[in-house]
């Protein structure tokens, strides 16, 4: 019998399903507005430069750069307390957008902006996969 | 400026209820006897109020006019905004008794934030959280001390701020909170203590986050010509409130460390006349040591980057030059989400300010901040 899920789940809309979907084909994929070519993200109706609609998806390569991050310590929430501490990483993704997940398998003191990384899959549970970073050479 | 708002309004009453871990009433309770202290304070009767703004998460207008029995209030909103809602309803409340909609706006806010839902679980249920709660929460970034670290981080790689001095300001507001008789915590505090305490999400130790408390707090803002037949009626000369870029998320913005204060503060400058100089004591909204050091970039206190630098030497204890939070802030008062920062600017510029009164002050200004950058500002002097 498996562990029950006790992490937040997300919850898709039809503007975010492809993003979704990507994740489970274990492609990260970003929303590029049909009209001026920007990407954005996080998911959303509308291109905020030139007001389109119209709306393709093309995956990211999933490298990047770290922006920021912090070391959680304290058990916010139940479904993370066992891995506890982990490096929840902002990341400037090459596509011009960023990206909100953990860092593994990097040691804290190691941690600096602009740190290469790039992006890794986790099976969260049979129907959710989540993207997360590890540092590249 | 013909549409300012800059000496329509004033505050005329203030009422706040014991601040604490564990309340005996509810947070509609709490909001009632705090709206009725703030009634009685300016002078008026409850039906007197006929607008209501309360906060934006938890008991509805409603509920306070069936509460308090009000029967002819002509203008009920919600700014919802976090911690930058009370300042924000501020410049609510102005604007409907410039327009000539209400004469007597109550804005209020009564909250169990220690005894009920704690901070994680209530933003997870907040509408301006959707965009974290679908691509943050999911992988571990929960809670605001998580979402606003980051900020910290990247101002501590690129200008140096330190941990000396988010301690400073944790330690300012506790002294400030010892002269205060209704403040929840009342052991001094050392910069060794902070530096000792336990690490909550980097860089933030317990003792850069605020509490969770238990209070309401209420204000009464009146037309500027009622006003004048009040007790104690105190100006609002300038108010606004400012959107960061990208509102809906931290993690999109392009300057991580601008918030919508530093839009809101040369509206909020300009409308009141006053320079910086003036400014005779802040009440800054403290969520966490850092933001009080950023909020003071943003309002031009000093350029982005020297916050750091700019709150050592005493600055912003009382005594020095920009005296902070002179009530504990919520950092050592108590959190009711800045209301008691509002409550406490006007008994400050009335000279009721007890032990951590600020000698002669007479403009003061407050902020607001919250929800993922929302940022509002009011600056204020006493009436004539």
């Amino acid at each position: 019998m498996s562990e029950p899920y006790l992490k937040p789940l997300p919850e898709t809309s039809i503007d975010s399903l492809p993003y979704w979907e990507g994740l489970k084909d274990r492609r990260v994929m970003l929303q590029r507005c049909s009209d001026c070519g920007v990407v954005r993200h996080y998911p959303r109706p509308m291109c905020g430069e030139c007001h389109s609609m119209e709306t393709d998806w093309i995956e990211a390569t999933g490298k990047g750069a770290l922006y920021s991050w912090t070391v959680a310590h304290h058990p916010f929430h139940i479904g993370f307390k066992a891995e506890l501490p982990y490096i929840l990483a902002t990341v400037d993704l090459e596509e011009g957008v960023r990206i909100q997940s953990q860092l593994l398998d990097v040691d804290p003191a190691d941690l600096k902006l602009g740190l290469k990384v790039e992006v890794v899959f986790g099976q969260a549970r049979d129907d959710l996969v989540l993207p997360y970073f590890r540092a590249v050479e | 400026m013909a549409d300012s708002l800059n000496g329509k309004a004033a505050i005329t009453g203030i009422g706040e209820t014991e601040y604490s871990r564990g309340a005996d009433k509810s947070a509609i309770g709490l909001m009632l006897e705090a709206s009725l202290k703030a009634i009685v304070d300016a002078g008026l009767k409850p039906n007197d109020i006929d607008g209501v703004i309360p906060y934006s998460l938890g008991p509805v207008g409603e509920e306070i006019m069936t509460g308090l029995n009000l029967t002819d209030v002509r203008f009920s909103a919600q700014t919802p905004m976090g911690g930058a809602s009370p300042v924000a309803a501020l410049q609510c409340a102005a604007a409907v008794i410039a327009a000539g909609v209400c004469k007597n706006v109550l804005v209020v806010l009564g909250r169990r934030g220690s005894s009920d839902s704690r901070v994680a679980n209530r933003i997870a249920a907040m509408p301006q959280f959707r965009q974290i709660s679908e691509f943050e929460n999911p992988i571990g970034a929960i809670a605001p001390a998580q979402l606003y670290a980051p900020m910290a981080t990247r101002h501590m790689a690129l200008y140096g701020t330190n941990e000396d001095q988010f301690a400073e300001v944790a330690v300012a507001m506790r002294n400030h909170a010892l002269l205060n008789d209704n403040a929840v915590m009342k052991k001094p505090l050392t910069v060794e203590d902070h530096h000792a305490s336990r690490m909550i999400s980097t860089p933030f130790r317990l003792f850069d986050c605020c509490l969770e408390s238990d209070g309401g707090t209420a204000v009464i803002v009146s037309g500027a010509d009622r006003a004048k037949d009040t007790r104690a009626p105190v100006t609002l000369l300038g108010v606004a409130e400012g959107h960061p870029d990208s509102p809906s998320t931290i993690t999109q913005r392009p300057d991580l460390m601008t918030l919508g204060l530093a839009k809101a503060a040369p509206r909020a400058f300009e409308m009141a006349g006053v320079t910086h100089a003036d400014i005779d004591v802040a009440q800054i909204y403290d969520c966490f040591t850092y933001m009080v050091i950023c909020e003071l970039e943003d309002l031009g206190f000093c350029k982005k980057g020297e916050g750091g630098a700019f709150i050592e030497g005493g600055r912003i204890r009382l005594g020095g030059e920009l005296p902070v939070n002179t009530h504990g802030g919520l950092l050592s008062q108590a959190h009711i989400a800045g209301m008691n920062h509002i409550y406490e600017l006007v008994r400050q510029l009335r000279g009721e300010g007890g032990r951590a009164q600020v000698e002669g002050a007479e403009i003061g200004l407050v902020t607001g901040y919250g929800d993922l950058g929302d940022g509002s500002v009011a600056i204020m002097q006493k009436a004539a």
